[in-house]
């Protein structure tokens, strides 16, 4: 299973993105592509525009201006269901896991687009619903292998603490078996070590699975480490793209970092 | 017409009326956060104290301030019983919390004074006015029109002291950023503890105003329900919401049932109003004045 | 000692997504439907449950805890606060009526069920505000469902059967020739309807549509990136839930009252359902049937209570007051629940629970 990291072909293209928050420019005319299989990362100062970034590609956010090219079909904005439906996935920069619930109905939530059964069959819980659920199940628990939260299963997520849920709601995303998944600062808040097992974690996703991986990241060094391609924004503008070397020897990129006057 | 134009002024003096108890719900949410179900139950409170005593023989002039007093001090307990521990909890929790309020103080009330319908005379005759009938032949009440003046009055003092005074302005920071206003020194608790009891005067004075022209009775804490759909209208924020989403609901639910409910046999005023703002909550959620909620991830 | 899972391993996740996974609860539902079915028939074979015990207090008590239920699908687990769950029953105690009214031979339980399935038709309608709105703008909305539907059940005499007073009175309760007229069958019809109306949402909010309800409830945006659709979702939850509460309102007008009007089903009717999820517990099955307890008995408890006080040092509280001090304590004790203890009663069962698995070593 190591075709994964075979880089393929452009699956998502972005053109010429225009976001506008009322008078707040959150993107201006910004353009980028990803390729299959590979790790594409998001940097940019503090309101650069990165999130809202990500939240057009999955259509919680409709930019003003531009196109989406996913999987060869183009659109003028996203649609979140859609997006889920062909393969999007994704977390969130501040936490947005279902409180009330077990990291285990969390993460069986993830896999609520594969479900056939209906809320009848359900309430019987009988015959296919009982056999779906359960492999739905046991495909859940395969995730929470590959993520050792095992120990957690059920425990209300909402007891959590901070690194737990960022991990269990990468164990959600998963849930989905995304062909793209899209990180908002996975690492943000977290110690050494639980940024060590994330980087594994997210390297043995893209690996294993195959998953293209676009991701939001503050730390330079992680993201040099596992990224293929970086764009950087900056006040919502595209200021550079390219391989991580490129990007760390270019001087827009460096002057955005120390905070140059405009 | 001039049915027309009688129905239209009674219906816009009973909205300012309206505006008046919604005013009460606006203050306290706009500050706090807390959108006040019990406003009703203190309505009722203030007018069967404000009876009770004049009935157990004290003169008007005396059982007005005595009233007030317990609605401050109403007020100011159900902001440390209630309010103060339950600061930081979901809104809906807050708003379920203010159910329970609304159940204690319509029993309190009745366990002091009993249960049964009292008058309160303000000493206000509830006539047409002479000229308004000679001149135009349109009947309007004179109670109506002075309640009204008295609430109209009362609803622009409002509007002047939150926008103009100190005292407004810190309500405002509040409303914006409790944090904030916690980190430039406004003690968030006399916050809280003047707009309990500014919306316990308020109360006392739709009190009196509805109890001297309905009589004191159990019915006068469906007045709040009249003005729930003043607030989806106007929005829960705005004081000038409160005042036009009253004028709209008491003109157009009195042309409403005079107007169609004949057709579907009467009696629509009940639900009315909430289904005229729910139509309009489904074209515009914010309200006339509310702000617009942007949801963010 | 009693308590405990320990030695209790789960070899497949069939045998671990059991409805109650840990031996000890089976046996306490079995122990718990033994007395509902056998135990209680028993006692009052034997005479010591008046008739008193199960018009007053049983049935009542399963009645609400069924129409708890409904709320609790909508407010507790798909976190759409309502005030109209009177409405609903009422939707579903006229239209139960008018079925078995106009056709003939209509099945007693078909008819509850067309009377369940109006009331959620009712619902999906009166929910569709909350596509848009949400919170106490969806709260105050849905006070337009309950002024409306008691207006329209009142005005539109079709409905009543054009009875003058608005009064209707249920039909007998017959099912293959047997008549449920005692107070005694009554409760034992009315128990088996609410334990297999439970036991379905109990397995619906453990599968798919509870949990996208929950998820709905706990965070809209994560739930629709997801790929749960809020509309359908939301509507789902408004019509299950009035479904729910419509047959309870159709077991109330047939097992319970016998005759009922439209202003039975009043707001009143409505908060009293609201206090009971939020002192049962709020998204909590077992909570919806603890509430109803709590708030049946509430008031024969304080009449006892006032009784006692007459009898024993001859303190007369006049029954008005008696009535008002009863609201007063319905009121404080949200207000203490709220505060104390948001996830009611079934929160305090379940943390008695955890200690007893460590009872008696506490570590
Ligand atoms: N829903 C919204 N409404 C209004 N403005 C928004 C909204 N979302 C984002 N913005 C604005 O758009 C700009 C970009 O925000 P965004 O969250 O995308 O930045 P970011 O690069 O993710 O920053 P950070 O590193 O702090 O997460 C900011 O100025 C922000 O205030
Ligand atoms: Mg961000």
């Amino acid at each position: 299973m190591d075709e994964g990291r075979k880089i393929g072909e452009v699956i998502l293209d972005l053109k010429n993105i225009s976001l506008r928050f009322g008078g707040v420019n959150a993107l201006t005319d910004i353009s980028f592509d990803v390729r299959q299989h590979e790790i594409r990362a998001i940097i940019g100062p503090n309101g650069a525009g990165k999130s809202s970034m990500l939240n057009v590609i999955n259509g919680v956010y409709r930019p003003q201006e531009g196109e989406i090219v996913y999987l060869g079909k183009h659109r003028h904005d996203m649609d979140t269901y859609e997006a889920a439906k062909s393969g999007i996935a994704r977390t969130f920069q501040n936490i947005a896991l279902f409180k009330g619930m077990t990291v285990l109905d969390n993460i069986m939530t993830g896999r609520n687009l594969k479900m056939k059964s209906n809320f009848l069959l359900d309430a019987l819980y009988w015959g296919p619903a009982q056999r779906e659920e359960i492999a739905h199940r046991r495909k859940v628990e395969e995730i929470i292998d590959f993520l050792e939260i095992q120990h957690i299963r059920k425990t209300p997520v909402g007891r959590l603490p901070y690194g737990l849920q960022k991990r269990v709601e990468l164990a959600r995303a998963l849930a989905a078996e995304p062909s793209i998944l899209l990180l908002d600062e996975p690492m943000a808040g977290m110690n050494v070590e639980e940024k060590q097992d994330m980087c594994r974690f997210i390297l043995d996703v893209n690996d294993q699975l195959g998953t293209t991986i676009v991701l939001i990241e503050h730390d330079m060094g992680v993201v040099m480490d596992i990224s293929d391609r970086v764009v950087v924004l900056d006040y919502g503008r595209k200021i550079a793209d390219g391989t991580p070397d490129e990007v760390r020897s270019n001087q827009d990129v460096i002057d955005a970092y120390l905070g140059v006057a405009h | 017409m001039q049915f027309f134009f009688e129905v239209l002024i009674a219906g816009l003096l009973s909205g300012v009326m309206y505006a008046l108890v919604a005013l009460g719900y606006v203050l306290i949410y706009k500050a706090s956060g807390v959108f006040n179900f019990a406003q009703g139950a203190m309505v009722f409170f203030a007018a069967l104290t404000t009876a009770g005593l004049v009935d157990s023989g004290l003169s008007l002039w005396l059982a007005v301030p005595l009233t007030m007093v317990a609605m401050v001090v109403l007020g100011l307990l159900t902001e440390k019983f209630v309010l103060r521990p339950l600061v930081a909890q979901h809104e809906i929790t807050l708003f379920m919390a203010t159910i329970g309020l609304t159940f204690f103080i319509e029993g309190l009330a009745q366990a002091i004074w009993g249960a049964n319908v009292r008058a309160l005379d303000l000493g206000i005759e509830d006539v047409p006015l002479e000229w308004l009938l000679e001149s135009a032949n349109i009947a309007v009440s004179q109670f109506d029109l002075i309640a009204s003046g008295i609430a109209a009055v009362l609803v622009t003092l409002l509007a002047i002291f939150f926008s103009k005074t100190k005292i407004g302005r810190a309500l405002r920071a509040v409303a914006d950023d409790h944090q904030a206003a916690l980190s430039i020194g406004i003690p968030l608790q006399h916050i809280w503890g003047i707009v309990w009891a500014v919306a316990g005067f308020v109360a006392l004075v739709a009190g009196l105003l509805w109890g001297a022209r309905n009589g004191v009775q159990f019915a006068l804490t469906f007045v709040a329900l009249k003005a729930l759909p003043v607030l989806i209208l106007g929005g829960f924020t705005s004081v000038p919401g409160a005042i036009v989403g009253g004028l709209i609901i008491g003109a157009s639910e009195k042309l409403a049932e005079v107007y169609l409910g004949p057709y579907v046999g009467g009696g629509i005023e009940g639900w009315f109003p909430y289904v005229l703002a729910l139509l309009f909550l489904v074209v515009r959620p914010e309200g006339l004045f509310g702000e617009r909620i942007i949801r963010r991830i | 000692m009693f308590y405990r899972e320990s030695g209790q391993f789960k070899a497949t996740y069939a045998e671990d997504s059991e409805i109650f996974p840990i031996r000890q609860d089976k046996i306490g539902i079995a122990v718990i439907l033994a007395i509902a079915f056998l135990g209680i028939p028993l006692l009052a074979k034997t005479g010591f449950l008046s008739d008193y015990a199960f018009t007053a207090i049983l049935t009542p008590f399963l009645i609400f805890s069924l129409a708890a239920l409904g709320l609790n699908i909508l407010t507790g687990y798909a976190g759409q606060l309502s005030l109209g769950t009177a409405a609903f029953m009422a939707v579903g105690a006229f239209a139960s009526y008018n079925f078995m009214l106009r056709i003939d031979g209509m099945p007693i339980l078909v008819a509850f069920i067309l009377g369940g399935l109006c009331a959620a038709a009712v619902g999906i309608i009166f929910g569709l505000p909350s596509i848009r709105i949400r919170g106490f703008y969806l709260a105050a909305a849905t006070l337009a469902t309950q002024f409306f539907i008691v207006w329209c059940l009142t005005k539109v005499g079709w409905f009543t059967n054009y009875s003058s007073s608005g009064v209707i009175t249920a039909q007998k309760i017959m099912m293959f020739g047997y008549t449920f007229d005692t107070s005694f069958s009554k409760y034992l019809f009315v128990l088996s309807v609410v334990s297999v109306m439970a036991l379905l949402a109990k397995n619906m909010v453990r599968t798919n549509v509870g949990r996208s309800w929950m998820a709905i409830r706990d965070m809209d945006m994560a739930a629709e990136v997801i790929g749960f659709r809020p509309v359908r979702t939301k509507l789902m939850a408004f019509a299950v839930s009035s479904f729910y509460c419509g047959v309870a309102g159709a077991l109330f007008a047939y097992a319970y009252l016998g005759t009922v009007e439209p202003e039975g089903f009043n707001l009143d009717l409505s908060f009293r359902i609201l206090f009971m999820i939020i002192i049962g517990g709020v998204g909590s099955i077992l909570g919806s049937f603890l509430g109803s307890a709590f708030i049946v008995l509430l008031p024969i408890l304080l009449n006892m209570f006032t009784h006692f006080l007459d009898s024993s040092i001859g303190v007369d509280v006049p029954s008005g007051i008696a009535s008002s001090i009863e609201l007063m304590v319905f009121g404080a004790m949200i207000i203490f629940f709220l505060i104390v203890e948001p996830h009611g009663l079934a929160r305090l069962w379940q943390i008695g629970k955890e200690k007893l698995r460590l009872w008696p070593f506490p570590h």
